[in-house]
């Protein structure tokens, strides 16, 4: 065996999703965002429903998702994606509609249209993802900054007496009536990848079967943010993140 | 015998090392002084030999740069 016939279409096990097209990512190199994209663009292929998809886009990182997947997209305005799935997805019964965010845009300036959103529950689902910083800006300090932690407008770390606790959206999630199923996730190896593949799976077939709302939080890094290299990122996001938000299922009304 | 296979898409690549890091058998490295057309040192393999095809590499890779290929039994 050589490496020639080696390379051939029928020995392919992993490869870029072919609804991840080849517009090279903005994204900084080692952002978790590249990671939940593939996934996402994964799950659809593996579901079939590529044609009956329509994500909603956020303000922050993930504003330009649309360029990457080709799926239907729509752009909503800082904050209200949920908002605007809500009217997809009742305007359009049979579609898997789903919302991508960062912590910015759901956490702080979307609060209300996202806890709304879960406690009506509208049959979406709502991919959150949290590296507790405010990326695309300059790396500002978010309602899900943990307490310490140093950003550009907390230099000194974020003081509860001064600045508030850290937002916790998906325990928040977690007790409301309304949502069939919520769960944090990471992406910073690999059991956690396939694990978070799974969260996700679940979340988008809950939706297309209209059991409530859905939320995936993502524990990610953002490099940049952070002043530290990717792999630095992840092992600070294992040190720090996780004892604060611990990975695990929250809510799951499917499972008896 | 090889069983294992892996390309990277330098292009694409921004040598983020998180491949590196997640290849059991240490079988990825930065690429000594190469940049792409867009300045990120890449990443290449070395002892392609050793390569099981496990695709540790590609389901880490945030730029989904890594296709796979493993010997069908």
């Amino acid at each position: 065996m050589t490496k020639e016939d080696l390379i051939r279409p029928e020995n392919i096990v992993k490869a870029k999703p072919s609804l991840m097209n080849d517009t090279a990512m903005h994204y900084c190199p080692g952002c978790s965002h590249g990671v939940v994209h593939r996934l996402v663009a994964e799950i659809i292929e593996e579901m079939g429903v590529s044609e009956r998809t329509i994500g909603i886009c956020p303000v922050g990182c993930a504003v330009f998702a649309y360029r990457y997947l080709d799926i239907d997209w729509q752009e909503a305005a800082h904050g209200r994606a949920p908002a605007v799935a809500t009217a997809c997805k009742r305007l359009w019964n049979d579609r898997l509609v789903f919302t991508y965010q960062g912590d910015g845009d759901l956490a702080c300036i979307g609060a209300c249209e996202t806890i709304h959103a879960l406690n009506r529950g509208e049959k979406i689902t709502i991919i959150f993802i949290n590296n507790a910083i405010y990326g695309m800006t300059g790396g500002q300090m978010a309602p899900t900054t943990l307490l310490g932690m140093k950003t550009s407008t907390c230099p000194y770390g974020r003081q509860p007496d001064l600045h508030g606790y850290p937002l916790n959206i998906t325990d928040l999630a977690a007790s409301l009536e309304g949502t069939a199923y919520v769960t944090r996730q990471s992406v910073h190896n690999v059991a956690a990848v396939l694990k978070a593949k799974k969260a996700i799976r679940h979340a988008f077939e809950n939706s297309m079967n209209g059991i409530g709302s859905n939320l995936v939080e993502i524990v990610s890094t953002c490099s940049t943010g952070w002043k530290t290299s990717p792999v630095e990122a992840n092992k600070w996001m294992e040190e720090n993140m996780f004892k604060y938000y611990h990975i695990g299922d929250l809510k799951d009304i499917t499972k008896p | 015998m090889i069983i294992g296979e892996i390309v990277i898409n330098q292009e694409r690549c921004k040598g983020c090392t998180l491949c590196v890091e997640a290849c059991p058998f240490h079988l990825i490295q930065p690429a000594e002084r190469k940049v792409n057309t867009k300045g990120y040192s890449y990443v290449e393999q070395v002892h392609a030999e050793k390569c099981t095809g496990c695709a540790s590499c590609a389901i880490v890779c945030p730029d989904a740069c890594i296709t796979v290929y493993r010997l069908k039994k």
